[in-house]
């Protein structure tokens, strides 16, 4: 079975007199250790299928089953709480609670569950450390570089241990340097085991993952995948999926 | 980190908003707690001057011959009544049950006497018991200490053309005016007071009293029974409870309570919409914070949660600083309102209380729309939808 499932998925915006079909009967497995990049032009309905798959988006028509959960079948107040124990987010920019240090910001998932604050602030030390921001734990965001910021929001989704990462365009705001810190930063963490779904519309950043999807109008357009053994430098199989 | 965490450190780091929302708040408890300490203080004082100073109890003759008013009240006839009140009336009224209750006793013999082929009335008082029950008396001069001294009423001195150190005639004997009164707007601006024995024995009426004015403490004694009591010494007097006098006063202190739950409620209403306004802005404002509280995994509950302790703090603070401040306004102008000296200032921990209560629940109501307005933003509009 499938980490992620998603049968015949159909998203349909109304807007006005307008329906806009975001997604079109979209059939996508993701297994449990791949590193997916979702990619496509604006208006593909990419981030449409994060936030859905993200559990944040009611789908108009299909089925989206994460470990065997039908998530949209809950309650609306348990998926919140589905999302904070199996998704971490990171979201495209101002994702950084301004009045919060970065070791608050870091437990703020942990905040809503029964863990005391010395638990709390165990898991944030330690993830702060692996992420390389150990010394700045009592800083403001607006004290950070944007390649800092980007590591406080990967420090925070990946607090709670969430089998699945979501990354909404990890780079969009970043010089190239520091975007392929964060890229190399999620290839270790994927190696690691750790299952990443990112959506991005930087090619460069899908040589990083295991599998890209494409997404054109709603409709999935390619997969594309990497030998896992051969990463980074695998041969690219193509599949085109009607 | 507890979710309160995430409400007093929003507070802390971003005191600039949190200032105007506490002003708002502050203002409408400082106004509150104002008001009712100075109507506290206004209700002491008038208690205070009710059982201290003036009659309450006016005693007069059993008549049906209403010739003569004094303060409102009609009193006996002038006339011959074989139901006068006299001079040993006066001890019987220190002998009831709750004699210690009784203040003071003024017995008082009032008539026309001619001056300058004028009549112009006199009133005979025992002047010490007169001016303990008459507080309010500014005398321009001394009090007459003998019998051949007048005190003269304001119009009266006008009217004669006379004032203090002159002198005048009262039925052939020369008076010397030790005193002018100060306008009082009442009946004595048109009197002349002397000596009770001088007057019984001028108006040859030697012994009798035309009324008594009763001062009594009711504090611990409804008045109703100090009436009956002294009703049953004197069976040929009427004796009644100046109910107008404690009224007035009464009815101005009512007033005045009235007038203060009104604005209370306005400047308490003003103070919510403020709240509110200013929770519903900062709200709309972190429409992205809340989408990344949503998107992490926070239950409505929380984002509720999280708002509403905002809103509790602020009506915390507002509610400590005004009660300060209205504490501090109040011990200001209170002794400008009453006319009393400031006096110490003590804390009543049960106005301290209701006032942060009221702060603070006040805080809460006005948050709980924009909070549960927050609570239901959907995520992904909050995030803009990437």
């Amino acid at each position: 079975m499938s980490l992620i499932e998603i049968k015949k998925l159909n998203k349909t915006y109304e807007g006005g007199e307008e329906c806009v079909m975001a997604l079109r009967d979209v059939d996508l497995n993701i297994e449990r250790g791949e590193f997916i990049s979702v990619m496509g032009p604006s208006g593909s309905g990419k981030s449409t299928l994060l936030t859905i798959l993200g559990g944040l988006n009611h789908p108009t028509k299909g089925d989206v089953m994460i470990d065997e959960i039908p998530i949209y079948g809950l309650s609306l107040e348990k998926l919140a709480d589905f999302r904070r124990e199996y998704l971490g987010f990171i979201f495209q920019s101002f994702q950084l609670i301004p009045y919060l240090t970065v070791i608050e910001n870091v437990m703020l998932p942990l905040s809503i569950t029964q863990r005391t604050n010395r638990e709390q602030v165990k898991m944030a030390d330690e993830i702060l450390e692996k992420i390389g921001l150990a010394g700045k734990a009592t800083r403001l965001p607006d004290q950070l570089s944007g390649g800092e910021q980007e590591r406080v929001a990967i420090a925070r989704a990946l607090v709670n241990s969430p089998p699945i990462l979501m990354a909404d365009e990890p780079t969009g705001n970043l010089d190239s340097k520091t975007g392929k810190e964060i890229m190399d930063l999620f290839k270790s963490l994927n190696k690691e085991g750790q299952t990443i779904v990112m959506v991005t519309h930087n090619p460069e950043n899908t040589s990083y993952s295991t599998r890209t999807i494409s997404l054109r109008d709603g409709r999935v357009e390619t997969v594309a995948s990497k030998m896992k053994s051969d990463y980074p430098f695998a041969r690219m199989e193509e599949q085109n999926i009607s | 980190m507890r979710l309160k965490d995430i409400s007093i450190n929003n507070l802390r780091r971003r005191k600039g908003k949190v200032f105007f929302l506490i002003v708002g708040l502050t203002i409408g408890i400082t106004t509150v707690v104002t008001l009712i300490s100075v109507t506290r203080m206004m209700n002491e004082d008038i208690s205070r001057k009710l059982d201290e100073f003036g009659a309450n109890i006016l005693i007069i003759p059993r008549s049906d011959d209403l010739s003569l008013s004094y303060g409102g009240m009609n009193i006996g006839g002038v006339s011959i009544d074989a139901q006068t009140l006299k001079d040993s009336d006066v001890p019987k009224i220190r002998q009831i049950e709750v004699r210690e209750n009784v203040s003071t006793v003024s017995p008082k013999l009032i008539g026309v006497t001619e001056i300058q082929g004028r009549k112009v009335p006199l009133m005979g008082i025992r002047f010490d018991e007169e001016l303990r029950l008459k507080k309010w008396w500014k005398i321009h001069g001394v009090e007459p200490k003998s019998r051949d001294e007048v005190l003269l009423g304001n119009e009266v001195a006008v009217r004669l053309f006379r004032s203090t150190g002159d002198h005048l005639t009262i039925n052939g004997k020369p008076m010397r005016i030790t005193g002018v009164l100060d306008e009082t707007g009442s009946q004595d601006d048109f009197l002349i007071f002397s000596d009770l024995t001088f007057a019984q024995e001028t108006m040859k009426k030697s012994g009798a009293l035309s009324l008594i004015e009763v001062a009594a403490f009711c504090n611990s004694c409804p008045i109703e029974e100090i009436v009956r009591q002294i009703s049953e010494k004197l069976p040929h007097a009427k004796v009644t409870a100046i109910k107008q006098t404690l009224q007035t006063k009464m009815e101005a202190l009512d007033h005045f309570k009235k007038f203060s739950v009104g604005i209370s409620i306005i400047v308490l209403l003003i103070g919510s919409l403020i709240v509110f306004t200013n929770m519903m802005a900062s709200v709309n404002e972190r429409k992205r914070e809340i989408g990344i509280f949503r998107a992490i995994g926070f239950r409505k509950s929380h984002v509720v949660r999280i708002i509403f302790l905002e809103a509790l703090i602020v009506g915390l603070i507002a509610g400590i600083v005004g009660y300060a401040l209205g504490l501090g306004v109040s011990h200001i102008i209170g002794p400008m309102i009453t006319g009393m000296k400031g006096g110490s200032l003590f804390i009543d921990p049960l106005l301290a209380l209701g006032a942060i209560f009221l702060s603070s629940l006040i805080g809460i109501l006005s948050s709980a729309y924009p909070a549960i307005h927050a609570s239901k933003m959907d995520p992904t509009t909050a995030l803009r939808a990437l």
